[in-house]
């Protein structure tokens, strides 16, 4: 019985447990609905999750453990040279797993009996031949151990998952039982169903934490790997990016966080007075028709990905500023250079900004407006006085994430700026962020014990605290200036 | 606080201040306000009263042109300030705005300090060229709000951390510093206690030496005790228009008198 299926027989005895529930409540108190604590509905629902939700913990709880119990089962079949050396271990624990499936697929295709699976020899039989005629492919011939282990670790796995099905449905339907015997008129279902609903919700918030854990372990894990193999003054000090796979690389980061704030700060130039000043005229000087046609024009840029932007950055903003900018000034002729990056990215988040900010200043009450046109004041002066002083936090944040998405872009930057890293204030210079040289470490062939792979990680983390500093500072200059309206 | 000498007040003398003549006032294709001629006199305290949505603070939002801010208000008809047709092309209505100020339902005062929201007119202005006269007029006009005793040793504060009655106070102050000539207030103590009430109701008083005050109310006596002349509305109407003392003890129409002694509203 796949596991599917299992969930799906739940499924099933929690709807039969919503109907008996229900059902249940209504015929305790003969149909009269007002005798009851809940809606009949609450009954049904309680019978429902009580059926349902501790069958699927404990199934979720087993597949997460199973494999577990399964390796060190197996792992007693295995030599010891094997067993003792955790790289070789975690290789012919994947050989097993392989060879076991392999037994399962030509069990299925008619190629072997049950029992066969379970008998062949390595020195008996070529496995690899008998299982490359159904289909499964193996990288080398089977040694006896693998094979033993292999058999050991399906049985297991059988008489494991057998043993669960068994024991889910019990559960399942024990949930239902206690669930009809505590339908009473007095049984409080509502709360019961109450409590659920928190539950669930703190579960959804506590999985969002959980992850960001995770990913900023895994990111601290790598790094301090990295930082075992490289100097980490070098890594931050550095002024030369040049990793070579050869050996000998220089990992400074300078380079790359100079490319980042450089290419991020020109965007901000560009998207935060457009994108404010579009705010403000759609908020508060266009008329209802304009603004219900310019709004969703201006979010189409939105939804547009963001390599599309790269093409344009590539094909016609950076040939434009070459020829008309960077050539007459005498200031280099490339056309990727962090101007075109910076500019097409600014375009990018115009909408963010604008559309952010529209929403925070309509949230301005009307009465501010009131109070500054009545003692007559201009809309300009109370939109640079009153509305924008008001409306500063929420501004405020918008700004930071476009920010934040503006250190993170990734495609714009290698298209239109090229992967050079370098230090230079000739804004009409290629360079390039750090978060190109990311992708640009960890795609190919790579190694991931070389510090030239293992860096990648180390720009990530650099990267994740300074977007953190960066909200950071920005809560705390919100706090400083905000002027907090009722 | 004697209520009838106030209201005996003898205006037969006060000049005229703005004269509305004509006024209808549509939203969208609704009329608020049918053919309503009214003379606001100078220092003198008007009182508009009326049953909710009589067209009251419509017609008050009209006298400075707050209704241009509503997309969907028409105004009709002539409204005069000194003579001056304030829907005249010439006439800025921000400017208009500055001359007749507004003191709002609720109190709203901007979220900046005590200090800036009543130095808010007089800077947007150019009152002042100086910033010690710019401390004189925000300390006379917080005096004549009654808030300077309060508010004096936290000027900095927020204007939205005081207590409702002081807000309205504030935002009163706020009007006063733009040193208008007209001041129009729509239910100015709705939100406020008794005291805070009293408190205002003996602010507008004094306000009335300097300049007309226009107040629309919901309290009958509060119409009687603060205004000299006042005007019933009813459904869009300008029923009445006198002296208050004559419309509240000798009404010339029976709409009024109903409304009075509580049997329409």
């Amino acid at each position: 019985m796949t596991v599917l299926l299992l969930v799906a027989i739940i499924v099933a005895i929690a709807v039969a447990a919503y109907v008996m529930g229900r059902q249940r409540a209504l015929s305790m108190v003969s149909g009269n609905v007002r005798k009851l604590h809940s809606l009949p509905n609450y009954y049904g629902w309680h019978a429902a999750l009580m059926a349902s939700m501790p069958a699927l913990i404990l199934l979720v709880g087993w597949l997460v453990v199973q494999p577990f119990v399964l390796e060190n089962r197996t792992l007693a079949f295995l030599p010891e040279s094997v067993t003792s050396d955790p790289v070789a271990r975690k290789l012919t624990m994947a050989d097993v797993r392989r060879v076991a499936s392999g037994l399962d697929v030509a069990v299925r295709a008619g190629a072997l009996s049950e029992e066969q699976a379970s008998m062949i020899r390595a020195e008996l039989t070529d496995i690899r031949a008998r299982l490359a005629d159904v289909g499964v492919a193996l990288g080398s011939a089977v040694s006896s151990e693998t094979l033993r282990a292999a058999q050991v670790y399906r049985a297991a796995a059988l008489s494991g998952s057998t043993l669960r099905n068994i024991l889910t449905l019990v559960v399942a339907v024990g949930g239902l039982g206690y669930a009809i015997w505590a339908t009473k008129p007095a049984f409080r279902a509502r709360n019961r169903v109450e409590a659920f609903v928190k539950a669930l919700l703190i579960a959804s918030a506590s999985i969002a934490v959980l992850t960001t854990v995770g990913i900023v372990w895994s990111m601290v894990a790598e790094s301090l790997n990295f930082f075992r193999q490289y100097p980490a003054a070098d890594f931050f000090f550095g002024l030369t990016w040049n990793p070579q796979f050869r050996g000998g690389s220089e990992l400074g980061f300078l380079p790359l966080l100079w490319g980042t704030l450089y290419i991020s700060f020109v965007s901000m130039i560009v998207a935060v007075p457009l994108g404010l000043f579009t705010a403000i005229y759609l908020a508060e000087y266009a008329s209802p028709t304009v603004r219900a046609w310019v709004k969703p024009l201006i979010e189409v840029i939105a939804g547009i990905p963001t390599v599309v932007f790269g093409l344009f950055a590539l094909v016609t903003v950076g040939p434009l500023l070459r020829d008309y900018f960077a050539q007459p000034l005498g200031l280099g002729n490339s056309g990727s250079s962090v101007m075109t990056a910076g500019l097409v990215i600014g375009i990018l988040n115009i909408p963010f900004i604008s559309s952010l900010a529209d929403d925070i200043i309509n949230a301005v009450p009307q009465s501010m407006r009131d109070g500054s046109y009545g003692l007559g004041a201009t809309k300009s002066e109370t939109v640079k006085q009153v509305i924008l002083p008001a409306a500063l936090p929420g501004i405020m944040g918008a700004v930071i994430l476009a920010a934040s998405r503006a250190i993170g872009e990734t495609m714009i930057v290698t298209m239109g700026a090229g992967a050079a890293a370098k230090l230079s204030l000739n804004p009409f210079e290629a360079m390039t962020t750090m978060t190109v040289k990311i992708v640009g470490q960890l795609t190919g062939d790579t190694d991931f014990a070389a510090p030239e792979t293992l860096v990648a990680f180390a720009l990530g983390i650099t990267l994740f605290v300074i977007t953190l500093g960066l909200n950071i500072l920005a809560l705390f200059i919100v706090r400083k200036y905000r002027e907090q309206y009722e | 606080m004697n209520d009838m000498t106030k209201s005996d007040l003898d205006v037969s003398t006060a000049k005229i201040k703005m004269r509305a003549e004509g006024v209808q006032v549509y939203y969208g294709t609704t009329q608020a306000l049918k053919d309503v001629n009214v003379n606001i006199l100078d220092k003198v305290v008007t009182a508009f009263i009326g049953p909710s949505g009589c067209g009251k603070s419509t017609f008050l939002r009209c006298l400075n042109r707050m209704n241009d801010t509503v997309a969907s208000a028409r105004v009709e008809g002539k409204i005069t300030l000194d003579g001056q047709d304030i829907h005249d092309p010439k006439v800025d209505a921000v400017q208009l705005r500055a001359v007749v100020g507004m003191v709002f339902q609720k109190p709203n005062p901007f979220p900046k300090s005590i200090y800036d929201n009543v130095a808010y007119g007089p800077r947007i202005h150019g009152r002042t060229s100086s910033k010690a006269e710019l401390d004189e007029i925000v300390e006379t006009s917080l005096r004549k709000a009654a808030l300077w005793n309060e508010a004096k040793d936290r000027l900095s504060a927020p204007g939205t951390g005081l207590s409702g009655g002081q807000q309205q106070r504030l935002c009163i102050a706020r009007a006063i510093a733009t040193n208008p000539q007209v001041l129009l207030m729509d239910e100015p103590c709705s939100a406020l206690d008794p005291i805070a009430t009293a408190q205002v109701e003996e602010l507008i008083d004094e306000l009335r030496s300097q300049f007309s005050v226009v107040i629309v109310t919901h309290s009958m006596q509060q119409a009687a005790r603060v205004s000299q002349k006042t005007a019933f509305f009813h459904l869009g109407n300008l029923v009445e228009y006198g002296d208050t003392s004559q419309v509240f003890t000798n009404p010339s129409d029976p709409r009024t008198e109903s409304y009075i002694s509580g049997r329409i509203g």
